[in-house]
């Protein structure tokens, strides 16, 4: 009767658990690994626009990595992703922790700081695309009319439309839209420092940098890991902000052409001057999946070891 | 409805039991009813035409009452992708609006049925390079009905040009004095900008064709010149002396930003195709516009516009109403449909015959009487580095300042030269 019982429970135990996880598993399985095994799968083809061609084993990877045409782009492409990373890490991370030390030390009116800084966050890269660009736009836009107003005018620039000035201004747009984020991860890490070890540190004479070199930094390793992998991923996956501020050519002359919007355009065409190609742009995309899979690992791996070191 | 009400299981199963029926057979019923002969199926990606397809498919029934159309528009930018999986599943419609070259944009042959002059008498009515645009490049067979013409021309506003006391230019050198007496006078000479890719294709198009000429194309496609002759970097040096009466800061004004500036009368001329036209009239109606093609390198050389054909209809291989969709095909062949496309649509229909009641659009038609292809878009846009894509970057490159002519002109030729046999050395 016990055994009977046990099994029984065991059995409804088994369902409960089937109950929750099969759902989740069937969407995970549906949405996101059969795309994956797809886009893998036709990656091995050649392709007339969607049309299937015949298979053609690795010449789609070969031709995206090291093949005439399509290499060059792809390694402009990859070299402006980390750019994008770089300068993200020390516009929109670092000043992100700033921001956050600001806001936890209270001063007055941090309730409202508190909100204005994350308030961007919450709007749609559509939305703060459009902004931007007319923003940045040579003749109307704010940027310029700022200059003139405090009186550097020469400082005028048509801001998107010149090779050393437009991808800066699109990873500024970015990092004003994002800095929120980190902020707000490295407020929430900050706050469960324990107040003991802070005014310990103050006893033993630390001044403010001090204690946020020394003291604070260390102690907020775990969220440095979680806004570094994001920022990682976001930056190599980076697409809407540069499609609708550059276009999906990387105007001007693909000096903002990304991963991105370079598969985007590979695979599905460029309306106004390309071709599909699904079988280069499928290789792209699973490039970019392994590369950015993979160094995330590394990155979560090797900052997690690090959390508990310190 | 049975909350609250107490029922032994073997009742409530019961009902489960009659609810599953009764869905069962309400999904049997809602499910279509096999189409009758007589129903055709249109695909098309403009959206925005369908109130007028409304009128061309009445005046269609008027022929045919016994077929009935069914048009369907998707979003533009989705629509290869909705068209390609559907045909490649065996299903879609029965006519299917295409692009023009190359593939036609649905990839392979196989998937439409080939048309000629018996089973369509109907494409008598078009010029040659029509019906050139809708032949399937893997095959060389003709698949569509071509649909519209779209024009690379310059524009201009009739009252700032005579507010600043000029007249159209003929040659380059004229175009260049009246920009020039523009500017001084305070007008933009012109809106264009440089910042969205594709505009400086059509900047080329517009401004460019007279010089490039003609026969340059013919010595391209006939594998006798490249991208680095003279007459193609001649013309592109041209466009140096101009750019500085583009809009202010061109380099980093976009397609809106440009055709704001000219729809708002703030600038008095814009290089750009004829589809502009309906545009710059809906935002600004009191707009005068005039026309003129691209300026030519010394006076009693042909004036050329550049063209190019813009989609066609095509009957779908696994359509089982061939027969109807035929006789829809050979009437958006006529006159009759090409005059109400265009008068409806404000576009060109490259019919010949056709009775235009705007008069721009008849001029366009007049000015479409001597062209050479936009060049690029026709003949070197179904393989990568498209021509396209490396004649705007490259010319957007020059307008900054960082590229010769020459060195364009040599990267053109050697993109081109990775599948175009003849460029190949």
């Amino acid at each position: 009767m016990q055994t009977d019982y046990r099994n029984r429970e065991k059995r409804r135990r088994a369902a409960w658990i089937a109950f929750l996880i099969l759902p989740p598993l069937a969407m995970m399985l549906t949405f996101v690994v059969w795309p994956l095994l797809s886009a893998l799968s036709a990656a091995f083809y050649r392709w007339d626009g969607m049309a299937q061609g015949e298979f053609v084993g690795l010449k789609n990877f070969a031709d995206v990595l090291f093949g005439d045409h399509f290499a060059a782009l792809t390694w402009r492409a990859f070299r402006h992703n980390l750019f994008v990373f770089f300068a993200l890490f020390v516009v929109q991370n670092s000043v992100g922790f700033l921001l956050a030390w600001f806001i936890y030390r209270e001063p007055f009116g941090f309730r409202f700081h508190r909100v204005a800084i994350f308030m961007p966050v919450i709007l749609s890269t559509v939305l703060v695309g459009f902004l931007w660009k007319l923003f940045l736009d040579p003749n109307f836009g704010l940027i310029n009319q700022l200059l003139d107003m405090v009186g550097l005018g020469g400082w005028r620039q048509p801001w998107l439309g010149q090779e050393t000035t437009a991808l800066p201004a699109l990873v500024l747009a970015n990092a004003w839209h994002w800095v929120g984020f980190p902020a707000l991860v490295y407020l929430a890490g900050m706050q469960r420092i324990p107040r003991e070890i802070l005014e310990a540190a103050k006893l033993d004479g630390c001044n403010g940098w001090q204690m946020l070199t020394r003291v604070v930094w260390p102690l907020v390793t775990p969220s440095t890991t979680i806004t570094l992998t994001l920022l990682f991923i976001g930056a190599f996956n980076w697409f809407e902000l540069p499609y609708i501020m550059a276009g999906l050519d990387g105007s001007p002359y693909g000096s903002t052409d990304v991963l991105g919007l370079y598969f985007y355009r590979t695979a599905f065409g460029n309306q106004t001057a390309g071709i599909q190609d699904f079988g280069h742009g499928n290789a792209l995309a699973v490039l970019m999946f392994l590369f950015i899979a993979a160094v995330a690992t590394v990155i979560t791996q090797y900052l997690r070891k690090r959390e508990i070191a310190l | 409805m049975l909350a609250g009400i107490q029922t032994k299981p073997i009742v409530r199963r019961t009902l489960g039991k009659l609810a599953l029926a009764l869905f069962a057979a309400a999904t049997a019923f809602a499910a279509p009813v096999q189409a009758q002969a007589e129903d055709i199926t249109v695909w098309s990606w403009r959206q925005e035409d369908k109130a007028a397809y409304a009128k061309l498919i009445a005046a269609f029934r008027k022929h045919h009452p016994d077929i009935n159309v069914k048009f369907e528009a998707f979003e533009a930018a989705n629509y290869n992708t909705v068209l390609s999986t559907a045909l490649a599943g065996g299903t879609g419609p029965d006519v299917v609006q295409v692009r023009a070259y190359g593939t036609l944009g649905v990839g392979k042959p196989d998937y439409l049925v080939p048309l000629d002059k018996t089973t369509v008498p109907e494409f008598a009515n078009f010029p040659d390079s029509a019906i050139a645009a809708e032949t399937m490049r893997a095959d060389g067979k003709l698949y569509a009905v071509p649909l519209a013409s779209q024009t690379m021309l310059i524009i201009y506003n009739k009252e700032l040009f005579e507010k600043a006391g000029v007249t159209p230019p003929n040659t380059w050198d004229e175009l260049v004095s009246v920009s020039k007496t523009l500017k001084d006078k305070g007008i933009n000479p012109f809106g264009n900008g440089t910042a969205t890719a594709w505009q400086n294709e059509t900047i080329v198009g517009a401004l460019l064709s007279s010089q490039i000429g003609v026969q340059f194309e013919q010595d391209v496609m006939a594998g006798k010149a490249d991208f680095t002759d003279a007459r193609f970097v001649g013309a592109l040096t041209k466009l140096n002396e101009i750019k500085d009466y583009f809009a202010p800061n061109f380099s980093g004004v976009d397609y809106a930003a440009s055709q704001q500036l000219f729809a708002a009368g703030r600038a008095a001329m814009f290089a750009g195709g004829s589809f502009e036209i309906a545009n710059f009239l809906r935002q600004n109606p009191k707009l005068k516009l005039g026309l003129f093609p691209s300026p030519v390198a010394k006076a009693g050389d042909p004036k050329l516009v550049a063209l190019y054909y813009d989609g066609g209809y095509a009957i779908n291989a696994a359509s089982k109403k061939r027969d109807a969709a035929l006789k829809f095909l050979r009437f958006v062949g006529t006159p009759e449909f090409g005059t109400a496309f265009s008068n409806e649509l404000q576009n060109i229909s490259p019919i010949k015959g056709v009775a235009f009641e705007n008069p721009l659009l008849k001029e366009v038609a007049t000015l479409n009487q001597s062209a050479m292809s936009y060049i690029m878009l026709v003949n070197f846009r179904y393989q990568e580095p498209t021509g396209s894509v490396l004649l705007q970057s490259g010319v957007q490159k020059m307008l900054a300042g960082k590229a010769t002519p020459a060195e364009i002109g040599a990267e053109i030729t050697k993109g081109i030269a990775t599948y175009y046999a003849p460029f190949k050395k």
